[in-house]
């Protein structure tokens, strides 16, 4: 098993991809020439050509559209957003045509294809390049959207998202693409919609997905040397939504901590406490916590962005709560 | 921007195929002269069921059979019927939720289309479209869009997906006048352009967006200049005159199958009725003598008119293909009221499709 960037592990599925299927093409802003604006498309442009590996003009409405008109009558398309901020401009040909389009054709339109890019705020950015946006997808039926947070489910999951024949929401972490992790070998393949347990503890289940699952790994590891073990349950994939492993694990452990990048109101976690108390209400031994983003824009100043996001510290302090250590 | 990316997905190409269409020869030379009285009848034949089919949606609407928003096209049908008779069955076709007129005209099926507007299982999208989501795969009819402008970059995708195949169809799209002032629409003439993509843009002028007069809605009322932003061939059309918008396509047509090239056609034109069901044809933003004086300028008649006039329609042979016309739109309201809902097990059925590649 090779040790690659979560960089090089998405740039690894869609050359494995572009090769499998030729209806597979890659568009957004400097994706070729400029081999992307994140690197994720490096080399691309001179293994598939101009006409697979397509720079578009900033117009993130229009090229949006494209792909759905592409998609509609059998290519693949791969949509890169520069960042899913810019993608609010697109949001219509995502939401209103591409989740859509199937149902509103009783059945005879199928939207194969990727909408794709960092997510989540990174360094000093402040507010209009600082946001997570699973919530917002997540919301729409008819949309599947992928969160990884290690290279080897961001190289499994784009390769299922390539592959689906519907409308596939894939929110990279934006902090993530230098991070490194073991990617097995050969053909690998992660199915959307089924979470992983990270790590597993007997005292607290710490429900998470996306950049948060290093947050999480850090968390299990500083507790586990004052004798606390957690499980931490990736989801990887925000919609559908593996409930049975949410369950499995707060049925174990009986306490439960939420972990997100997003903001708290109408944040995934407001879904998942949802599932717990339908699932686990009698399991239950202390009330579900949410660990997210303060409720305001992501702020300039490095101490005020500190802050505003969710962190290791304020995760271990809801975890010893929901434990009454604290 | 260096050329090759400006070119990306515009390589040239050779074409293969010859262009045959729908009974009708996509030369520039075509007009009425060249046209056959066939052809002609078939011209009427078109226009006329798209008018009474819609007279009768009018009906079913004030019955409640029909529901939600729906939006007429009597007063337009030259341009759909004169659009659909200068393409190929292979090529596409999308349009905006005025679309009834335009699906059948395009062949799609009158019963099939009726069923949808009545929410029936047997309706085009299984009753879950209803009428500003009319699609239909058999005849490349890629819907029925309701968002105003939001299906015209979609178009532009069909073209770039033409290209990417090295095929030699073209996308067709139609939208209102309204519409040239949203981004969508200067967005996809844009990319159309820049990556000459082989799709036909057609504004069907009617004057007003819902209820808002162009002169109150657009800056620059010659919409056409919007082609000349975006280096793109434009042209204006009278779109009452089912010839000028066949000669005109004939064009646009060939520019896009051979030189794979888009073009912004204005086809000027006047709807009789309201700008949905909820709206009085006249009264409120376009007065009486306005109304009548544009359906002076009826496109069935002066179809009629000049067929007449050619000696090639008698007064007796309009009767029958009018009749023929009824009896379809009888038979697929007939065949709308008898088929059955969907069944509510279909209400989770097309969210996704169960299929990957």
């Amino acid at each position: 098993m090779a040790v690659v960037t979560y960089r090089d592990a998405l740039t690894q599925a869609l050359r494995e991809e572009l090769q499998r299927d030729d209806r597979v093409f890659l568009m957004g802003e400097e994706v070729a020439q400029y081999n992307g604006a994140y690197k994720v498309s490096k080399g691309l442009l001179d293994e598939f050509g101009p006409m697979r590996i397509v720079d578009t003009p900033i117009t993130e409405l229009g090229f949006a559209g494209v792909g759905v008109g592409a998609a509609m009558v059998g290519l693949r398309p791969i949509v890169e957003f520069m960042t899913w901020n810019f993608a609010l401009l697109a949001i219509d040909e995502v939401v209103n045509a591409a989740a859509k389009m199937l149902y509103m054709s009783g059945g005879q339109y199928k939207m194969p294809m990727v909408f794709r890019g960092p997510n989540g705020s990174a360094l000093q950015l402040s507010a209009q390049h600082s946001q997570a946006w699973e919530s917002w997808y997540a919301h729409i039926p008819g949309l599947k959207v992928c969160t990884p947070g290690t290279p080897a489910d961001a190289k499994g999951l784009l390769k299922s998202a390539i592959r689906d024949d519907n409308p596939v929401v894939f929110l990279e972490g934006e902090m993530l693409y230098n991070t490194k992790g073991e990617v097995p070998d050969g053909e690998h393949i992660v199915p959307i919609g089924v979470a992983e347990l990270k790590r597993e503890g007997d005292h607290c289940s710490v429900i998470t997905h996306g950049k948060m699952v290093l947050v999480a790994m850090k968390v299990a590891d500083d507790l586990a040397k004052e004798g606390i073990n957690i499980d931490v349950v990736d989801l990887r994939t925000v919609r559908p939504i593996d409930v049975e492993a949410i369950a499995r694990s707060v049925q174990k452990t009986n306490r439960a901590v939420v972990l997100e990048e997003g903001w708290e109101i109408c944040g995934m976690g407001s879904q998942v406490v949802d599932f717990i108390q339908r699932e686990c209400f009698d399991d239950l031994d202390a009330p579900v916590l949410r660990v997210h983003q303060e409720d305001v824009p992501m702020p300039y100043a490095k101490n005020l962005e500190r802050a505003a996001k969710p962190d290791a510290g304020k995760a271990i302090a809801a975890i010893k709560k929901v434990m009454y250590l604290d | 921007m260096s050329t090759d990316a400006k070119r990306a997905p515009a390589q040239k190409r050779s074409d293969k195929g010859s262009p045959g269409n729908n009974g009708a020869d996509a030369s520039p030379q075509n007009d009425l002269a060249a046209t056959t009285p066939e052809v002609r009848r078939e011209l009427l034949r078109s226009m006329l069921l798209q008018r009474r089919f819609e007279e009768r949606c009018a009906e079913a609407y004030a019955l409640g059979k029909i529901g939600g928003f729906c939006h007429l096209y009597i007063g337009q049908e030259a341009i759909s019927t004169g659009v659909m008779s200068m393409i190929r069955p292979d090529d596409y076709v999308i349009t905006a939720y005025r679309d009834h007129g335009q699906a059948l005209a395009r062949g799609v099926s009158p019963r099939a289309v009726m069923a949808e507007l009545f929410g029936r299982d047997t309706g085009s999208s299984g009753g879950k479209g209803g009428s500003m989501h009319i699609f239909d795969a058999k005849t490349n009819f890629l819907g029925g869009h309701g968002i105003v402008g939001g299906h015209v970059p979609v178009a532009a995708g069909v073209g770039f997906a033409i290209k990417y195949r090295r095929g030699n169809q073209v996308c067709v799209c139609f939208f209102g006048e309204a519409a040239v002032n949203i981004g969508a629409f200067h967005e996809a003439l844009n990319l159309a352009s820049l990556w000459e993509l082989p799709v036909v843009f057609i504004i069907e002028n009617n004057r007003y967006g819902m209820g808002t007069a162009i002169s109150r809605s657009t800056a620059n009322e010659d919409v056409l200049v919007r082609a000349k932003g975006y280096r793109m061939e434009g042209e204006s059309v009278d779109g009452q005159d089912v010839f000028a918008v066949r000669e005109c396509m004939a064009r646009a047509v060939e520019r896009a199958r051979k030189e794979k090239r888009p073009t912004l056609i204005e086809m000027k034109t006047y709807r009789f009725m309201g700008h949905s069901m909820s709206d009085a044809a006249s009264g409120t933003y376009r007065t009486k003598d306005e109304l009548e004086e544009n359906m002076k300028r009826d496109p069935i008649l002066l179809l009629h008119n000049r067929m007449f006039e050619a000696g090639e329609l008698t007064e007796g042979e309009m009767h029958k293909i009018d009749d023929e016309a009824k009896a379809i739109a009888q038979d697929a309201w007939d065949f709308a009221d008898a088929s059955p809902e969907p069944p509510l097990e279909k209400l989770y059925t097309d969210v996704y499709a169960d299929t990957s590649s």
